[in-house]
């Protein structure tokens, strides 16, 4: 926070300044085949810049940017003076300023867990060997754990700008995976475990392995399907993903520049009456969870759709003085390097009532999907064309039956979001900025045979 | 084995979006990874600390995992190799282009793709430039420096129409300075983008199911990038995770297919004059006439079966450790007429444009997307199709594919592997494959 506030102090007349400076320190070590392939140690840190420049009145401001990887100040010195150039040559634009406190208290979450730091790297190498060795002798089908992966990292923010924003963060965060891959005669399928938490102690080996082992080996004999109409069950985890592409056109920014396809659809009915969409960085159980947001506004509980009906979206300072509208306290931006956008941080569908099982029962004949892939090649949040490759089950009898691969799952965002069926009681909190839970959707397009 | 890789890169972006400059954007990286290998364990740290202090620090904490490495001072004589590249070649280097100059090209493209039609609602225009110095030594006594600049133009169109939106985008990217501009209009590239968008306002639903495909030369050579290029990279092969394990020296593509990566095209968007471990980039034949020739190895994969690198050990920068990673991936051209592939083709789809990808090195299974594609209905082009995802299997696509044609072009793209990003250079000519299932919803 010293940095950011002497950097921050340096601003001349008719300058807004604002400083955003992080430091971290990361570990990754991975296992295979009984040894450790590699370990890795670093420290990081970095700067970014970003300079107002004052216009005549009426004329609006200019915003220009600049980073850098190290908080050496000569370093520092130069990207100030970038930025302050780089300002020059930006469009004169009246909604362009820096975030102002706005009077929200931010909810404090303590994100920071010590155990990450205080736990002696040995325990950590065993946590990743341990992996692999289990994963390895859990089922005499897995014939190969391709990587076994523990990794922390442990990062503190401050932000500080010549309009009084102050607030430093610090979180630390601890990842354990495998992957693994089953086999039967010549056919081989993968399944990846996973278990997240803020220190090694938080971290769930053991389900990151039955995990792993459970989605491999119930591939195993998997074959095309025939193309037709079905219901689809999507695996929490791929509901996560679907929610962060859901999430961009939900972005204030995409809305006002044209580029969302839920522009203009306040008030209107967008889904299934049963959906209740919010963006809660303050639930703590979030791993995404944060007190501030990127520009050091407080991260607040935005309801985005309930209900059924679009609500509202999600803004940063710039995309809501275009919308004429006040920030929802969201702007995100991707480190040191990146300037702040509107985005979502932490979203949860509401629960419904019934478990995994209970919504197969009910489906009775379908597909469950537990992965996809080519979400950036066949998802596109302008249109809402959604096509995407997938692995999974037949639903059959309410069950799970054959197991399914190489076929596509298709339809629109929109269509898929108003033939919601069934929303799991199952909730899971995920990396990423969206929390998954079973979701089955009606009337999609299977590709196969 | 010890090894220092340093770094020096700095970057800068423009972007013009809803007509307006919204920020220019510059920074600067510069610090150094440390690499200690000892036997089947590699140590690694990274530091953006270059003071000597700052280097023994990070090469202390390397070390600390080579438990089994003899400790003690050694010192290894060094040269610069003969492979050494100092520049590639940029004639303008882009600090030397005024930032209004930059703007300009930003405001041209703009201009010519709201021009193109009336319907084109949004236009968002991206330039960026970077250049990357390198130094590499290790303790075999390898020596080597480069210093890449890239330079890359953008543009993403959205057009309204009565079905709601569609988006087109277009890309110009190559291991050049600004130059690239006086070969390259962005006019043409704006336009491109815009023709894209406006294609697909009248689009119907593409099919569903599997059907043969025409893909445009050019169109993207993502299908070769997914369908083998991964599932060729050695430490897929030495994990046995890639359907291609075991299969050298037999047919695994259709014998029209032979399939090269390599590194050193000069001015491909996947062109070096070192790799991130110092080796000299090489042309590599992967297939040969449908046969597997080789795998594609960095250091690390061919020190284990006692071969040299190929060129292919990249990283994103200073603080991610080296892997196997592809350079400029292309299909040899064949003899056919493109158009006469497509008059020979009685139905199904013809794909203009592909976007992304995504596949599984072990079970071969991959998708990539169209973003421009068209019904073909009696061997003629008729109505365009909405994006959608094709998925197939690696060797099973290959086998099928029946006609390659000579319009070969070459596409930029970025390549993710692991959480690193690389730059990527794929290439081909309008070819038929037999039959891919399309994940369309008609």
């Amino acid at each position: 926070m010293e940095l950011a506030t002497s950097v921050v102090a340096q601003a001349q007349p008719g300058e807004g300044l604002e400083v955003y400076v992080t430091r971290g320190t990361e570990n990754e070590v991975r296992a295979y085949d009984g040894a450790i392939e590699s370990l890795t140690s670093a420290d990081s840190s970095g700067v970014g810049i970003r300079v107002l420049l004052e216009g005549e009145s009426g004329e609006g401001s200019r915003l220009g940017f600049s980073w850098a990887g190290s908080l050496h100040p000569t370093v520092v010195q130069a990207a100030l003076s970038d930025a302050r150039d780089n300002a020059r040559y930006a469009t004169p634009d009246p909604d362009v300023v820096l975030a102002v406190p706005d009077g929200t208290a931010a909810v404090e979450q303590d994100l920071w867990d010590d155990g990450v730091v205080t736990t002696p790297m040995d325990e950590k190498i065993a946590l990743a060997l341990e992996l692999e060795r289990a994963t390895r002798g859990a089922d005499s089908r897995v014939r190969q754990v391709s990587s076994a992966d523990y990794s922390d990292a442990r990062v503190e923010v401050a932000l500080a700008s010549t309009t009084g924003i102050r607030s430093s963060t610090r979180r630390t965060t601890a990842f354990v995976s495998v992957d693994a891959i089953a086999g039967e005669g010549a056919d081989s399928q993968t399944g990846t475990g996973f278990s997240v938490g803020r220190a090694p102690g938080q971290l769930n080996p053991e389900e990151a392995m039955a995990d792993a082992v459970l989605r491999s080996t119930r591939l195993l004999g998997a074959q095309k399907a025939r193309s037709g109409r079905c219901t689809v069950v999507f695996d929490p985890r791929v509901v996560s993903t679907l929610l962060s592409v859901v999430a961009s056109a939900l972005s204030g920014e995409a809305v006002v520049k044209g580029r969302s396809f839920f522009a203009g659809r306040v008030g209107e009915s967008v889904a299934g009456t049963t959906l209740t969409l919010v963006d809660d960085p303050t639930d703590g159980r979030a791993f995404s969870a944060a007190s501030y947001d990127g520009e050091g506004l407080a991260c607040r509980r935005n309801i985005l759709i309930s209900d059924g009906i679009l609500r509202m979206f999600v803004y940063d300072t710039v995309s809501a003085r275009r919308a004429q509208t006040r920030s929802t306290g969201s702007a995100v931006r991707g480190g040191f390097a990146g300037t702040p956008s509107a985005g979502c941080r932490a979203l949860v569908l509401s629960p419904g009532p019934k478990s995994a099982e209970e919504i197969l029962a009910e489906v009775g004949e379908g597909l469950y999907v537990q992965s996809v892939t080519g979400i950036h090649s066949g998802v596109n949040p302008v249109s809402g064309d959604f096509s995407v490759g997938a692995e999974g089950l037949l639903i059959r009898g309410g069950t799970l039956a054959e197991p399914v691969r190489e076929v596509t799952v298709a339809s629109t965002l929109q269509r898929m979001l108003q033939s919601v069926v069934a929303i799991g009681g199952d909730l899971r909190w995920l990396p990423g900025v969206a929390a998954g839970q079973t979701l089955a959707i009606a009337d999609m397009q299977l590709s196969g045979d | 084995m010890a090894e220092v890789f340093a770094e020096d890169s700095m970057t800068a972006s423009a972007m013009l979006d809803d007509r307006r400059v919204e920020e220019l954007s510059s920074g600067r990286s510069r610090g150094a990874g440390i690499r200690v290998v000892a036997g089947e364990t590699t140590g690694f740290a990274h530091t953006s600390d270059l003071s000597e202090a700052g280097l023994l620090a990070a090469a202390a904490a390397a070390a600390s995992v080579a438990r089994d490495g003899g400790a003690g001072v050694r010192a290894v004589a060094m040269s610069f190799g003969p492979t050494t590249g100092h520049g590639r070649g940029a004639k303008t280097l882009p600090s030397s282009v005024p930032k209004s100059a930059k703007l300009d090209l930003l405001v041209r493209a703009d201009e010519a793709a709201r021009a193109t039609g009336g319907s084109i609602r949004q236009v968002q225009v991206g330039c960026g430039d970077s250049r990357r110095r390198i130094l590499i030594a290790n303790s075999d006594g390898l020596l080597a420096e480069d210093d890449q600049v890239r330079t890359r133009f953008n543009v993403m169109c959205v057009a309204n129409g009565d079905t709601g939106m569609q988006t087109g985008y277009e890309s110009l990217a190559r291991t050049e300075g600004y130059e690239i501009f006086d070969r390259f209009k962005v006019e043409d590239i704006a336009r491109t983008a815009a023709n894209r968008a406006l294609a697909k306002l009248s689009a119907r639903p593409a099919p569903s199911g599997e059907v043969p495909i025409v893909l445009a030369g050019g169109s993207g050579g993502i299908l070769f990038h997914e369908a083998c290029g991964h599932g060729l990279e050695a430490d897929h092969i030495v994990k046995d995770a890639s359907v291609y394990a075991g299969q050298m020296g037999k047919l695994v593509a259709s014998p029209l297919v032979t399939l090269v990566d390599d590194g050193t095209v000069l001015g491909e968007w996947g062109n070096f004059a070192v790799d991130d471990e110092g080796n000299a980039p090489a042309r590599n034949v992967l297939i040969e006439n449908g046969v597997l020739t080789d795998y594609m190895w960095d250091w690390l994969r061919a020190r284990k079966e006692g071969r040299a690198s190929s060129g292919n050990g990249r990283r994103q920068s200073y603080q991610h450790l080296p892997m196997v990673r592809m350079t400029n991936t292309y299909l040899l051209a064949g003899t056919e007429n493109a158009a006469e592939i497509v008059a020979q083709t009685s139905s199904g789809v013809y794909v203009s444009k592909l976007g992304g990808g995504q596949v599984n090195t072990t079970t071969g299974d991959f998708v990539f997307g169209t973003t421009e594609a068209y019904l073909i209905e009696d061997g003629h082009l008729t109505e365009p199709l909405r994006d959608a995802n094709l998925i197939g299997n690696g060797p099973e696509v290959l086998r099928r594919i029946d006609a390659v044609a000579d319009d070969f072009d070459m596409t930029p793209g970025t390549c993710g592997k692991d959480g690193q990003s690389v730059p990527v250079g794929c290439g081909q000519a309008t070819l038929r494959i037999t039959g891919v299932t399309l994940g369309g919803t008609a």
